[in-house]
């Protein structure tokens, strides 16, 4: 596979193992600069794992195993000795909101402060009011930035779990089934928020639902069973044009 | 209305008959906490009403129970020497204690871990008279050679014993405050790209803060309540503790050691229990303080 500048992330034959229990096996695919990349794919199929392996959460997880490589701006991930530094570079949202038991403001703030960048508290506040924006919370929760992020709704504090991934200027945004415990409202919101996101960023959505990933995602990935059956363009795959029976019937609701 | 759907089944049946297990098991102990405090009330009830001279109870520093021509009743040599070894003990043991609770909750995995819950465990299982032979066996002589004093027991002494009988129980109940926090606050932490001890310091240890208190006051409610390692420690000698090697008596020692010889209704007998209300009182207001602290660090 060639390096070609417009390539963010480059997977080349990732396989990922709990103990003896295969997850993934060989899946190697390309995300291009600023699109959107949809993974689609019913429980188990291991959406999560192959997120897990591309900011290398692994290496907190004793019992899992990752083989193949994964290049970030054709630099292979494995060979970064500071992995925080990596990390930083990888905004995460996952299934269930997390607010952290610290304030709204410190939620947000969490990141830069941790990373040493938070300047000045002027720039600070600037900053955390930004992303809240950004994440469409700004409104909801100005009054109270120093209230616990963790007494927040559902819906407020997965749109402050993105703020948070924002604040820490990610060159990429990694969402696991963002909406599962979002108000269709609020989901329809944060897609919003998504689209305007990826002028900025590149982000992988790993979604649960089909036509979610067919209104955003420019690119899809179909996984199924730890296998990575097909990637397409989102509309040749939604035209009924894909190669893969399997991704027609899935995609048809037949299964999952 | 009822009908045949109403009808109070096998299970209705049960679950009053569980209720009400529960209700009398939850109003026994009530009882029990009531009878206890009672009774010491009313034993001590008589020296505080005749003899007690509150000034001299709380502010002097004598302890004469048994003198012929004047017998004086002041604690404040006592509670001094009890507080004082209370706070030097908590100084040892908490960050020791908190710091392998992070070890063991944090880093360790496997076989390291089991390894060292189970010493921690062994430790928690040794009787104080145990510890209070430490302290006059190897403790004494240690401290005598090392810092060149004539005598090695007092209030040093003490509060390393006391640090050490305090460590497992607070370790472990720091642990379960560290083992309380969700696994996701880590993994959003980590992803964020904090670093381990960032991720400790800035998410896991303000989560566990309310647990990491009670852990502290738990130390603090063992030490002054801990009597029988305190009285072979301390050198029990009443005197208000001016340097760590100075001797002192704990006031349960005092309780413990003179209660079987005084005549049961004498003043003496009273005062004693009158310490024993003084030390109830104690524990009920570090109990409120961290009912206090626990509520303040909630509303944020
Ligand atoms: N920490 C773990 N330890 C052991 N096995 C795991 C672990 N995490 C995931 N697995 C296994 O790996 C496989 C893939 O899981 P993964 O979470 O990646 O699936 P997923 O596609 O994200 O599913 P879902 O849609 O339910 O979130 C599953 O069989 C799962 O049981
Ligand atoms: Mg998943």
């Amino acid at each position: 596979m060639v390096s070609t500048a417009h390539n963010k992330i480059e997977v080349q034959d990732l396989s990922i193992h709990y103990g003896a229990h295969k997850a993934l096996g060989n899946v190697s695919l390309t995300v291009r600069k600023n699109e959107i990349f949809g993974i689609i794919g019913p429980a188990n199929s291991g959406k999560t794992s192959f997120l897990n392996a591309v900011n290398r959460m692994d290496m907190m997880r004793p019992n899992m195993n990752v083989s193949g490589t994964v290049r970030i701006d054709g630099i292979e991930t494995r060979s970064w000795r500071n992995v925080y530094a990596l990390r930083r570079k990888i905004g995460v949202v996952f299934p269930l909101p997390v607010g952290l038991p610290l304030t709204v403001y410190d939620n947000v703030a969490l990141a830069p402060r941790l990373a040493g960048t938070a300047g000045s508290r002027a720039d600070l506040n600037e900053l955390v009011e930004r992303c809240l924006r950004r994440a469409a919370l700004w409104d909801e929760v100005k009054d109270r930035l120093t209230h616990l992020g963790s007494l927040l709704s559902g819906g407020q504090q997965q749109r402050l779990t993105i703020a948070r991934a924002l604040s820490q200027s990610p060159e990429i945004l990694m969402l696991d089934e963002f909406s599962i415990a979002v108000d269709p409202v609020t989901t329809m919101r944060i897609e919003d928020v998504l689209k305007e996101l990826k002028e900025e960023v590149t982000i992988i959505l790993v979604t649960n639902l089909v036509q979610q990933a067919n209104r955003l995602a420019d690119r899809t990935a179909f996984f199924l069973n730890g296998e990575c059956v097909e990637i397409d363009d989102t509309e040749t795959l939604f035209s009924g044009s894909a190669k893969d029976p399997r991704t027609n019937d899935y995609i048809g609701g037949k299964f999952g | 209305m009822a009908t045949a759907s109403d009808a109070r089944d096998k299970n209705w049946f049960i679950d009053k008959f569980f209720q009400s297990l529960m209700f009398v098991c939850g109003i026994s102990a009530i009882v029990f906490v009531v009878g206890i405090f009672l009774f010491v009330f009313k034993e001590g009830l008589g020296f505080i009403v005749n003899d007690l001279n509150v000034a001299e109870f709380f502010f002097s520093p004598k302890w004469r129970p048994t003198s012929l021509h004047q017998p004086t009743y002041g604690i404040l040599a006592m509670v001094a020497g009890t507080a004082a070894v209370t706070v030097l003990a908590m100084a040892i043991c908490l960050p020791f204690s908190i710091g392998a609770a992070i070890f063991i909750a944090e880093f360790a995995t496997g076989k390291t871990r089991e390894i060292l819950k189970i010493l921690i465990e062994f430790l928690a299982a040794i009787p104080s008279v145990v510890w209070g032979f430490i302290a006059l066996s190897i403790m004494n002589p240690l401290i005598i050679t090392t810092f060149e004093v004539p005598m090695g027991l007092g209030v040093l002494n003490s509060a390393l014993i006391l640090a050490l009988m305090a460590a497992p129980i607070v370790t472990s109940i720091a642990e379960d405050a560290f083992k309380a926090v969700p696994d996701t606050y880590r993994e959003a932490a980590e992803a964020l790209g904090a670093t381990r001890w960032q991720t400790i310091h800035k998410v896991v240890l303000p989560a566990a803060k309310n647990g990491l208190l009670s852990a502290g006051l738990l130390g603090v409610g063992r030490g002054f309540g801990e009597t029988m390692a305190i009285l072979m420690a301390s050198g029990h000698s009443i005197n208000i503790p001016t340097s760590v090697f100075d001797s002192f008596r704990a006031l349960t020692a005092t309780i413990a050691a003179e209660l079987g010889e005084t005549a049961v209704g004498s003043p003496h007998y009273q005062s004693l229990f009158a310490i024993g209300i003084f030390l109830f009182f104690i524990t009920f207001l570090i109990n409120m303080t961290a009912d206090f602290i626990v509520r303040g660090v909630k509303k944020g």
